[in-house]
This record gives C-alpha cells, structure tokens and sequence, in this order.
C-alpha cells in the first residue's frame, strides 16, 4: 500500500467534544486527519462515538441535539463546523449512515436520484452519472425498480453508497457498512470502496466494528475508545499489532490473558479511560 | 336506481371537497410529521383573501387572474412565515407541541383574516355555471339530474390530483418530498434541506386550501364556518389513514356519498339528520376495526 500520509489533509478534524442535550459528553477531545485521496478507518467498539464523529463532520448531530462544543473540523482548509448538513454535502462530504436508512417506499433508481439533489446540472449529466453508479453496482440495475424497503441489506448498502455517490463527493462518510451482512457481501462492498476510491478518487472515513476486514482495505487507522483516540497508525502496523490484536481482532498470541497480567491490564485500562 | 345514483353522485361530488382539505393535512403530516390543526384556518383564510381581493380588483382588466395570483404569492408567504416562525424553533420538539403550535395559527388566521378582511359572508362568482343537467341519459331512463357546480368542482379537484400525483412522482423536488416523508434524517444526509421542503408542502397545503374555499366558497358564499370544514376531515383521515394520499382521496369520497345515501336511505327511520354525525360514527368503527385507516401505509420494516 503506498505511503499516502505525505499528501495534503483532505479532512481534519481537531480536538473536538461533542455534547449531546447540553449534558452527556460523548466525545472527549477527538482529532484525526483524512489524507486526500485515502481510506481512514475509524474503530471501535459499540458506544466508542464513530457515528457521533461521522455526524459531526456532517452536521447531522444537530438533528439529535448534539452539539461540537469544542475544537474544529476543517475540509481543505475550510472550517466547516458550523454549517448546515445541506451545504456540507455541497462543499463535497456525504454520510453514508449506519443502517443504510434507504428511503424504503422509493424505488432503487429513485433512491439513486434523490443523490443528485444538491447539484444543479443537466439531465444527461445526471443519466450518465447514474449509469456510473450502475456500472460499480450491477445488481442495483437489475434491481432498479424495486422499492428499496423490498431489497436486501446488500442491496439497501449499495443503494446508500451509490446515492451517495450521485452527489459527486470529494469523500465518503461511511458507517457500519458491514453491518449485520454476510462475510461474502461485506467483502464484495468493500472491494468497491476500494475501486470507487482508486478510479473516482474518493477519500472515505470509514467506521468500523469489523476491524479485520476495514484494516485490510483501509490505509490509515484510528481507535477509539470512550469518546478518545487511543491509538492510530497505518493500517497494516494496525493489524499486526499485539494489542489491537488481542482486544479487536480476536487473535492473541499466548491463548487468553490473564487480568493478572499487569502490563495487559494496565494499558486496556488505559484505553478505557 | 337513477335515483340511487343521483344521490351516490351528489355525495361524492360533496365528498371531493372533503378529499380536497384532508389531502392537505396528509401532505403536512407526511412531510413533517406534524398534525396541522390549521388545515381548516388556511381554507378560509385563502379564500377570504382571494373573495376581498376579487372586490378590489373588480375594475381590472382581469380581476380572477390577479387575485388568485396574489392569494397564491400569499399562501407562500404565509407558507415561509409558518416555516420561519414557527417550525424552525420547535424543530426536534415533540409532536404535540408542533400540534399546540398549529392551533395557535389555526387562532392567529382565523383572527387576522377577520380583522384584515371583515367577517361578513361573501358571495363568490368566478364564472362557475349554476343550475343543473340531465347526465347518463344513455344509462338510466330519464337521466340523472346533478348540478353543474358539483361536476365544475369535480373535474377542478381531479386535475389537481392529478397534478399533485405527477408532481410527487415525476418532479425532482416531489422526490425529495417523498424522500424526507420516509426518512428526514438520510434525506438530510444527501443535502435535501428540510427547511426548503418544509415551505415547499405548506405552500402545496396552502394551494390545495385555496382550492377547496374557491369551490365551498362559490357553493355556501365565503364565511367562517368554511374554517370548520377542517372537522370534516377528521373522519375522512381515520378512514384513508393519516399517511396516505390515496386514502385521503378515497376516504372523502366515501364519506361524502356515505353520509348523503344514510340521510336518503336511513334518515327517514330515525327522523333525519344523519349527515351531521355519519361520517363522526363511521370513523367510530373505524378506529375500532381498523385503526390505520382503509389506506393506511404498509409499514417496511425490514432492514
Ligand atoms: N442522540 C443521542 N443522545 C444522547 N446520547 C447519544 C446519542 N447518540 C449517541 N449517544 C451516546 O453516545 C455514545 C457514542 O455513540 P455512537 O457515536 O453512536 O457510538 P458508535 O457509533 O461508536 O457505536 C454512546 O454512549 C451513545 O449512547
Ligand atoms: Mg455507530
């Protein structure tokens, strides 16, 4: 995998805190960078705050009454923390949210469709956008006409990647791709991350509970933990580290750790903080 | 039976206005989950404005055209107000205080509109030809006898149906409207403003109102009980199921011939009347039996 830490920060994100309903601290002080043209795993456990960081870079925290109280988000250069999820999404960054949420009584192309709302451009631009789309996605051409609530959970995923895609985003925000899918199709999703991210040029910031799978095809990772980062680096030192390893690839070296093990238990606590 | 179907016809053209208002409420609580309390308020309102200013145009040289030009850049204004005022602070509050907020502007139209056009009954003339005609005179022996108004009415509310189905279905925007009806958090995550759709189906509610006062108001003159028609809606909206445009469509038109063949058919029994309460007592058994209404959307839910 070539070195893309030396390129320009597409996205970065610095120290911010998020708080939801003026109370619950969720995220602690998170900064991370985005390197143009990469693909960023975001890990964690259930509850770490990846959707929380998602949300934030594209405002869709408001609608559940977070809020970044601190720290800044900036996209090229451009602070973008306080603007409205409809002008992010011009700027160039779409979420692609956990569970998909496809609009279930429109059908696949429609759903495709509404991907383009926020660009004024002719018809035939759209047309051949969309046949774009199709030709990353060609079950979602035989699929077309289906109402997108009648479709598999592979099928909704490609619905939502693909619909973000009709908005021509400098990045992707995805989250939980692999959610609650089979292996097979996980791997077939991921396989087009990777494509969309070569050909089109796409960076993506990708959460994940997966580990395994979002190392092998990310290029930069980050883990989080309770609302902080607690470690970061490229994805292949990532992957063959000890205690990424033990604690979110299921792998260790020695069978099971004991807690008594103090160096172990000192730095899971660590992480727990 | 040209008897019967007479009073069928003449009941369903009656239940095409109540469509009309209930097919307002829908697009309102499909788009933005709020129950507008002030559907009934916007048809008046709409009308009185577009009676008043049919007055003071009257020397123009087309005084229809203008005053429904102006009782529409109202309604979109009024539409923005709505928007800005009200549902942008209350936004992620919970829906019963969306739905305290829409009796407020139910109150706040009812008032102005009085204040800033009279409260007197106005007759409404814009060229609907009155009288009546013999139809279907093929069919039934002698015809059957309905009034030119009703079918004029019948045919103004087909087309804007049908106009209303082609603009969800086929528009851009009517897309993003259906897109956020579904699911307003993934629609904002592809860029759609609610803010912008939000004036979008008040300024619709806001013409379907117009149209419905035009054809009551020529019908029974403009006045306030035109405001009360919003009562109506109720039943037909337990009936069609609060989420379906087609139910709403449906739902008026049974209730509308279903409360005027009880009066024929029944009221005779039970000393009349029957068309005040019908529709109230059909609703009755249907939040019973079935409470998601005739049409009431099939819920998805796999994931
Ligand atoms: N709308 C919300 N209001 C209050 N707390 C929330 C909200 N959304 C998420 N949280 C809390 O924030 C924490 C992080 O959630 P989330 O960002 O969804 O984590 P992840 O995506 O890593 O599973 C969790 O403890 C969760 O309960
Ligand atoms: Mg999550």
């Amino acid at each position: 995998m070539t070195d893309i830490t030396q390129k320009a920060n597409l996205l970065s994100i610095k120290n911010i805190e998020v708080i939801y309903d003026h109370v619950i601290l969720v995220l602690k002080g998170v900064s991370l960078d985005v390197p143009e043209g990469s693909i960023v795993a975001l890990l964690g456990g259930n509850g770490a705050g990846k959707s929380t960081t998602l949300k934030s870079i594209s405002n869709l925290l408001q609608a559940e009454r977070g809020d970044v109280t601190k720290g800044s988000i900036f996209f090229k250069d451009e602070r973008i923390d306080q603007l409205n999820p409809s002008t992010v999404v011009k700027k160039g960054i779409v979420q692609v949210m956990e569970g998909r949420h496809c609009f279930a009584h429109l059908t696949i192309e429609e759903n495709l469709l509404t991907g383009a709302f926020t660009r004024a451009v002719s018809r035939k631009e759209i047309a051949d956008n969309l046949e774009k789309v199709y030709n990353y996605f060609p079950r979602l051409k035989q699929r077309r006409s289906s109402l997108a609530g009648f479709t598999s959970g592979g099928e909704q995923q490609m619905t939502a990647v693909g619909r973000a895609l009709m908005a021509k985003p400098k990045m992707i925000l995805l989250d939980e791709p692999s959610m609650g899918l089979a292996p097979q199709i996980v791997s077939e999703i991921f396989e087009i991350v990777e494509d969309l991210n070569k050909k089109e040029n796409v960076s993506f910031l990708l959460a994940e509970q997966n580990t395994t799978v979002a190392l092998r095809h990310a290029n930069y990772g980050y883990i989080l933990e309770n609302g902080r980062i607690v470690m970061d680096g490229p994805a292949n030192e990532l992957a063959s580290n000890e205690d990424v390893k033990e604690f979110y690839l299921g792998i260790s070296g020695a069978g099971r750790k004991s807690f008594r093990d103090a160096k172990h238990y000192r730095r899971r606590k660590r992480w727990l903080a | 039976m040209g008897f019967f179907v007479e009073v069928l016809l003449s009941g369903l053209m009656a239940g095409v206005l109540y469509s009309l208002v209930a097919l307002g409420f829908v697009l309102i609580f499909k788009a933005s989950g709020v129950f507008n309390f002030a559907q009934g308020a916007m048809v008046l309102f709409a009308a009185l404005t577009f009676v008043r200013l049919l007055d003071i145009l009257k020397d123009t040289f087309a005084p229809i055209t203008l005053a429904l030009i102006i009782t529409i850049a109202m309604m979109i204004m009024l539409a923005m107000a709505i928007e800005r005022l009200v549902l942008r602070p209350l936004v992620n509050q919970p829906g019963i205080s969306l739905f305290m907020a829409t009796l407020g502007i139910a109150y706040f139209l009812d008032g102005f509109g009085q204040t800033l056009w009279g409260s007197d009954i106005y007759t409404l003339d814009i060229g609907i030809p009155k009288g009546s005609i013999f139809i279907l005179e093929s069919v039934f022996e002698g015809g059957v006898l309905v009034a030119k108004e009703d079918l004029v009415a019948t045919v103004i509310a087909g087309l804007l149906v049908v106009t209303l189905a082609i603009f969800f279905q086929k528009t851009r925007i009517g897309r993003a409207l259906r897109a956020v009806a579904d699911d307003h958090q993934a629609a904002q995550s592809i860029g759609i403003p609610l803010n912008y759709i939000w004036v979008i189906v008040w300024t619709v509610a806001g013409l379907v109102a117009l149209v419905a006062g035009v054809i009551w108001g020529s019908k029974l003159g403009v006045q306030f009980s035109l405001s009360l028609i919003a009562l109506k809606a109720l039943p037909v909206l337990i009936l069609g199921g609060f989420e379906s445009v087609l139910g709403a469509v449906i739902g008026g038109l049974i209730i509308g011939a279903g409360e005027k063949l009880a009066e024929i058919y029944i009221g005779p029994y039970v000393g009349g009347g029957i068309e005040y309460w019908f529709a109230y007592m059909l609703a009755l058994g249907f939040l019973m039996f079935r409470p998601q209404g005739l049409f009431g959307e099939v819920h998805i839910d796999r994931v």
